[in-house]
């Protein structure tokens, strides 16, 4: 027999017992999954942000199926896509809150100044590490971005050394607040209207020196809101969402503009 | 005694002095693709030594007693890679069933390394070093465990690439293989070092 034709029959044999093996293990040791799975993950963004307080997407998917979890975690996907996985599962599905990240800050370069020239890593948590941060004022952004390279829709960008949120993008998701150092980020549900976008607690004068932009605590807003909903705690303006109209009268009248009016309904969702 | 001197020596050659991934130049793609996480570097290089000490166990027999009964030697990439290949999914659905922990933990990394380079290279030369059974199993352990070194020893190098700030145009990729190529000569500080290991 000639080399060419044992090599052929050699290989084919090899083949067919390889293929026959492969076929028999994956009929015999065939493990069940449930369909639903692929199917209520394919409804699910697959930004793996975690709001949902499992890991990611696939974790979500499994839990939702095999365990019964609420079918309204998924922040990013809103109520779209809560209606389409109760649809699935067959499940009542729950109230949907629209939300956004908000940052309580306003200290960009024109605002506030370095107080030192940082050739360190680019990074908001190193930054942090050194004198509190590189910034005069403390408590407010930093600007390396921590929250920027979080983000897993582009919604957040630095510009000008301040964080800027693109409500066009944000889904709500959180981790940019979660990566925040100077915890500046909350997630705000629509329903507010209005917020104090700084978070800088020293005393009225010190504050004034460091940004231009920051809370003094005059009190102004206080006296003025006609539904007594702000109260000024540790010369900062605090706001009682449970109080609070959204008539904007505060924003109107804040010496420094820090409280600014909030339109989260407008975001996609 | 000898042997056992012998498995010493075909061992430590392996890990140190002939390491695949940065004296041989196999299996790159791994090296550079799965090295950015130290978790991630670990589980892919135990896929690795399993899936090398597995593929050698089986490689070998049907070198001496199929190819070369037949003088078919010529034949050896193509059965070689059709074996591996099987073995590989065979033991994935295995592990799938009978071990879901464990494939949870390798099954990403399986399917990357079913015909992965330095997995064939290691079965094609064991053969070419005419390595007897059990010395093929010690080369292929310890092929694994250098590719283990490597990764762990690069995953480390990358967490500090991350935090440092490399000039643009060497961002990313390129200062990532400028590393690497600095991690491969230092291993030549090895060279010279299995043959006075018993003197």
């Amino acid at each position: 027999m000639s080399g060419t034709v044992l090599g052929t029959i050699i290989i084919v044999v090899i083949g067919i017992i390889c293929g026959v093996i492969l076929t028999v293990a994956s009929k015999v040791m065939a493990v069940k999954t449930d369909e639903r799975i692929p199917k209520v993950r394919a409804c699910l963004p697959g930004a793996n942000c975690g709001a949902c307080g499992f890991a990611g997407c696939d974790g979500y998917a499994k839990a939702l199926v095999e365990d019964g979890v609420p079918a309204n975690l998924c922040v990013p996907g809103g109520a779209n896509v809560a209606s389409q996985v109760s649809e699935i599962l067959g499940v009542e599905c729950g109230e949907t809150v629209v939300s956004a990240a908000v940052l309580h800050c306003r200290g960009d370069i024109q605002a506030t100044k370095a107080k030192m020239d940082y050739r360190g890593i680019e990074s908001c948590k190193a930054a942090k590490l050194l004198f509190g941060g590189t910034g005069l004022c403390t408590f407010g952004c930093l600007g390396y971005g921590d929250c920027e390279k979080a983000c897993s829709f582009g919604g957040v960008k630095v510009v000008d050394g301040l964080a800027r949120i693109d409500m066009s993008l944000c889904t709500g998701c959180g981790s940019c607040a979660a990566a925040c150092p100077n915890k500046l980020i909350t997630v705000t549900p629509e329903n507010v209207k209005v917020a104090v976008l700084c978070s800088n607690t020293e005393k009225g004068a010190d504050t004034r020196k460091k940004c231009t932009n920051g809370c003094i605590g005059c009190k102004k807003c206080e006296r003025e809101c006609p539904a007594e909903a702000i109260t000024v705690e540790n010369n900062l303006a605090k706001i009682d969402y449970s109080k609070c109209t959204g008539c904007g009268h505060c924003a109107e009248v804040c010496v420094v503009k820090c409280i600014k009016p909030l339109d989260i309904s407008a975001k996609k969702c | 005694m000898a042997t056992f001197k012998g498995f010493i020596i075909i061992i430590m050659s392996a890990v140190l002095v002939n390491n695949y991934v940065l004296q041989k130049f196999l299996g790159i793609c791994p090296f550079l693709g799965v090295s950015k996480k130290l978790d991630q570097a670990t589980g892919m290089s135990i896929a690795v030594i399993f899936v090398m000490i597995l593929a050698t166990a089986v490689t070998w027999p049907i070198q001496h007693y199929l190819l070369d009964a037949y003088s078919m030697g010529y034949m050896q990439t193509i059965v070689f890679i059709l074996v591996i290949a099987t073995l590989v999914q065979f033991v994935e659905i295995v592990l799938k069933k009978y071990i879901p922990g464990l494939y949870e933990s390798l099954g990403v990394y399986l399917p990357l390394i079913t015909t992965n380079c330095a997995v064939l290279g290691v079965t094609i030369l064991n053969i070419d070093s005419s390595y007897t059974f059990w010395q093929s199993i010690m080369n292929a352990f310890g092929s694994g465990l250098g590719f283990f070194l490597a990764m762990v020893l690069f995953a480390g190098v990358r967490s500090r690439l991350e935090s440092a700030n490399p000039p643009e145009a060497f961002k990313g990729l390129p200062i990532t293989l400028v590393s690497a190529a600095i991690v491969s000569v230092s291993f030549f500080g090895f060279a010279g070092l299995v043959e006075n290991l018993f003197a």
